[in-house]
């Protein structure tokens, strides 16, 4: 599907869908949305841009292999989980700074396993597709 | 104590790692380790019995608690004492071998484990120990990795001492329950609580399970001649000195506590006779050194149950001196056998013959443990085999008479394995074989000299070692004294029929191929095709489930999930359901509600009847938003979220699937389709109905209302659904993703790894 239409539009799309990821992401505290979802809005964004422009182009422009995500994903969460116990708390227990931040809210130990979902899931997800549509 | 446990375990995970230069002096050194335990721990025997607490597993009542006592003791002097004289040997015969390190570290851990279980009050604890020299005896049989023969008997010594040990888990749990309590010592305190107990014959029978498996009892004693094919160091330690009397150490451990009843000593004494009989006979057809050696190792340990099962406190004793005498004459032997077999090649007593003018120091360590295997004065051997004669002499005259048939059997296996290859003359071929360095030759020579020193001076152990283990398994103090020599009695007489008997059939029996195909033959009918044929059987059945379970086509997947839920669900159902609606719910239906479900229902059909893939595809897409446009009508916004990313998705990665199969739909009708038809709208059936019953069904809100209360008391969170998944079960999300990796790894490898033709398994 090599339209000129489309592969402009992807042009612009990617960045602005990968921030509406980044979005999704973080208001998941409060609203709907989290990790699992913005990852998915965000290897939908990657998949876009491959159909425009081809697989080859969107490896170029994510210079790293999508799976790499994975091993970084698991291990921010996991960490996130295992930072309490050097605070003497149980694992997983939720750590957050007292004050808040603009736009955010606050942050905390949730933020980041979240960050880690959705590294793992964009990983997942684009190595899945991504290796399936390079087979044949 | 602790400390002392732990540290071979240490010393084993040095020992693996690897290391360029010097590897022979490491390997070397390695024996340093026995040694030094060997001399703490006799000179921490002088407080014996001495307890010590370790706490491990606070909750449950699993401790690290070690109990030193006189039959801990003898156990440990042949782990560390015999175990010095293997390391130093094993050191010299793995000279410039590739993998000598690994040997050492499995050997490491092996000692480790063994001490741990000798030393364990604890009756779990003994249990891991217990199981972790089942392992490491299985890397150390399977040590030459390449030879399938060696692989196929250490499975095959894995799968039964294996087994034998999770049957004997189910027993010390079952004891630990009666009693009260998993101390082993504590047990002993309340031994007529538990021999009383209406469950104690099975208790007694799963844990003898374990000990005759580990200490190779007929009929499971097929392992150990096959565990044979281990390097001779591991063959000398393991499977004669050591592991096999893992078995012995648990039944004479557990005697103060389950023992004297006449299911216990009935059971041992048929048992251990059987074996100690049996084995004897076959050994005299071998003509493998080694072989001859497993099975007169089988026969003594049957002697060793049999002692223990007679039970009298005469049998106790001999019982006692006999691991010492077994242990220093059959680590002996092994140790001949492999320096025999380094410097000749060859195990096969037929061929070889007059080694002692070329190997002399070792033909001595060979004629010095034959003769105290035969119980010649003045060797220890003597006195062992007076006191087990002395012990059946009160039992009548059959068991005597097993006794001295078997000792007979096992004079002439000795003389097989330890005189035979130096006697005679010189085979030309053997011309230019030379004695080995000091360190090969030594250790045999030691342990064979032992074997006459003791014999000389009974009273060097008859106040350290065995008047302590006597105390151990009977509980009451040891009054007699060890001697050579008892006088003109009874048992002299037996004595000298054996050794006469013995020598005049060694003279006759002379070892062939076909004395030895003779025997092969006969394993035809044996224990070990019957368990073998039991194996086979069993993996043959996991085969064929597997086959048709996990058939790899996703359609019979899909049909055997739906079958196995349509099943389950209706039965239930069928025995619950009340078909009533509850109508009280129920709104109106607007207009968006009837259009989306209009959709819904288009595209349902479409998906069904469509011939071309592509449409199907786009079908099912539509079909998913329809829902996704539900739930955003019954405010669940986050599912609808996901639902549309997900299906988004899903069509893609369906046309890039699909991109490579025939576009159209064969158009042919076939019972297939009915076969789905009728499980799909059984299935569909099936949900409605339950959809529909959970409506009238009260349900319990406590959950959701507990996480709507908390979600942001507790998680600082407004999105409920979010603070579940990253917060109250973070653990499972951990899970989730990690499995969400594997399966995107999967599904690389699987579509990237391109086998070279010839790897493929077709």
């Amino acid at each position: 599907m090599r339209t000129l239409i489309l592969q402009t539009a992807s042009k612009y799309l990617l960045p602005l869908l990968l921030l509406f990821s980044i979005f999704i992401l973080l208001r998941g505290h409060y609203l709907p949305g989290g990790g699992f979802v913005g990852g998915l809005i965000a290897s939908i964004a990657f998949i876009l841009h491959a159909f425009a422009n081809g697989l080859p182009q969107t490896r170029n422009l994510m210079r790293i292999h999508p799976g790499f995500l994975m091993p970084v994903g698991l291990g921010l969460s996991f960490l996130s989980g295992l930072f309490p116990m050097f605070l003497n708390r149980p694992f997983m227990t939720g750590i957050w700074f007292a004050e808040k931040v603009a736009v955010i809210g606050s942050i905390g130990t949730a933020l980041f396993f979240d960050i880690g979902v959705y590294l793992v899931v964009i990983g997942a997800s684009l190595t899945i597709i991504f290796t399936i549509s390079e087979s044949n | 104590m602790l400390i002392a446990l732990l540290f071979p375990f240490l010393a084993a995970a040095l020992l693996a790692l690897p290391v360029r230069e010097k590897r022979d002096l490491i390997v070397r050194l390695s024996a340093l380790v026995p040694l030094g335990l060997l001399s703490f721990f006799i000179y921490n025997s002088q407080q014996t019995p001495t307890m010590q607490r370790n706490a491990w597993l606070r909750d449950m009542p699993v401790s690290l608690d070690l109990y030193f006592d006189g039959l801990s003791f003898l156990f440990i002097l042949l782990i560390t004492g015999i175990g010095t004289a293997i390391f130093v040997y094993a050191g010299a015969y793995m000279k410039g071998h590739a993998y000598s390190q690994r040997l050492m570290a499995f050997l490491m851990l092996f000692m480790g484990a063994m001490l741990g279980v000798v030393l364990s009050d604890n009756l779990i604890a003994l249990f891991v120990f217990w199981e972790l020299t089942s392992i490491s005896s299985f890397f150390l049989i399977g040590f030459n990795n390449e030879n399938e023969a060696s692989r196929k008997s250490a499975l095959t010594a894995l799968a039964v001492t294996g087994s034998g040990g999770l049957v004997m888990l189910i027993g010390f749990i079952g004891l630990g329950e009666v009693a009260g309590t998993y101390s082993i010592q504590e047990i002993i305190a309340q031994r007529d609580a538990v021999v009383n107990h209406t469950a104690y014959g099975w208790i007694t029978g799963l844990i003898l399970f374990g000990a005759i498996t580990k200490s190779a009892q007929f009929p499971f004693h097929f392992w150990l001649p096959g565990a044979m094919k281990a390097p001779t160091p591991v063959s000398a330690y393991l499977h004669s000195a050591t592991m096999v009397k893992a078995g012995i150490y648990l039944i004479a451990r557990l005697t103060p506590a389950l023992g004297d009843t006449p299911f216990w000593n009935q059971t041992l004494l048929v048992l251990g006779g059987v074996t100690m009989l049996y084995a004897a006979f076959q050994s005299l057809f071998h003509k493998d050194m080694k072989s001859i050696l497993a099975y007169s190792t089988v026969s003594a340990l049957g002697i060793l149950v049999f002692l223990l099962g007679i039970g009298t406190s005469a049998s106790i004793l001999a019982a006692s001196v006999f691991i010492l005498v077994h242990g220093l004459y059959k680590a002996t032997l092994f140790l001949v056998t492999g320096i025999v077999d380094h410097e000749t090649g060859s195990r096969d007593v037929s061929q070889l013959s007059g080694l002692r003018k070329v190997m002399l120091p070792v033909a001595i360590a060979g004629l010095l443990a034959a003769i105290s295997n035969a119980g010649i004065p003045p060797s220890f051997g003597f006195i062992g085999k007076d006191l087990i004669y002395e012990a059946t002499e009160l039992k009548g005259h059959l068991l005597t008479a097993l006794a001295v048939l078997t000792n007979i059997f096992l004079l002439v296996a000795g003389f097989l394995a330890g005189w035979k290859p130096f006697a005679g003359p010189l085979q030309p071929e053997h011309q230019k074989v030379h004695l080995p360095e000091m360190a090969m030759w030594l250790p045999p020579l030691l342990l064979a000299s032992l074997g006459i020193l003791f014999g000389l001076f009974p009273q060097l152990i008859e106040k350290t070692i065995v008047a302590p283990v006597f105390q151990s398994i009977s509980g009451t103090a040891f009054t007699g004294h060890l001697a050579l020599w008892h006088g003109f009695n009874f048992v002299l007489l037996l004595s000298s029929i054996t050794i006469v008997g013995g020598l005049v059939l060694y003279f006759i029996i002379k070892p062939s191929t076909a004395l030895n195909s003779f025997i092969v033959k006969s394993e035809k009918f044996g224990p070990k095709v019957i368990l073998t044929g039991i194996a086979n059987g069993f993996d043959l059945f996991a085969r064929l489930y597997t086959k048709f379970f996990q058939n790899g086509y996703l359609r019979y997947y899909i049909i055997f999930i739906m079958l196995t839920l349509i099943g389950l669900l209706g039965f239930e159902m069928w025995h619950y359901t009340t078909l009533e609606t509850n109508n009280r719910l129920a709104t109106e239906v607007t207009f968006y509600e009837g259009v989306t479900i209009f959709i819904l229902l288009v595209s349902v059909v479409i998906i069904v009847f469509s011939q071309s893939r592509l449409a199907s595809v786009a079908a099912l897409g539509v079909m998913g938003l329809a829902i996704c446009i539900v739930f955003v009508f019954y405010s669940a916004p986050d599912l609808a979220m996901t639902q549309f990313t997900i299906d988004t998705l899903t069509v893609i990665l369906f046309v890039l699937v699909l991109y490579k199969l025939p576009k159209f739909i064969p158009l042919r009708f076939t019972p297939h389709h009915i076969r789905d038809a009728v499980i799909a709208l059984g299935f569909g059936a099936l949900i409605s109905i339950l959809t529909l019953e959970v409506l009238t069904k009260n349900v319990n809100r406590e959950i959701s209302e507990f996480y709507a209360a908390n979600s942001y008391v507790l998680a600082k969170g407004k999105n409920v659904v979010n603070v579940i998944l990253v917060d109250f079960r973070g653990a499972d999300t951990i899970v989730e993703i990690a499995v969400l990796s594997i399966a995107a790894i999967g599904v690389f490898s699987l579509l990237k790894l391109r086998l070279p033709k010839k790897e493929r398994i077709e």
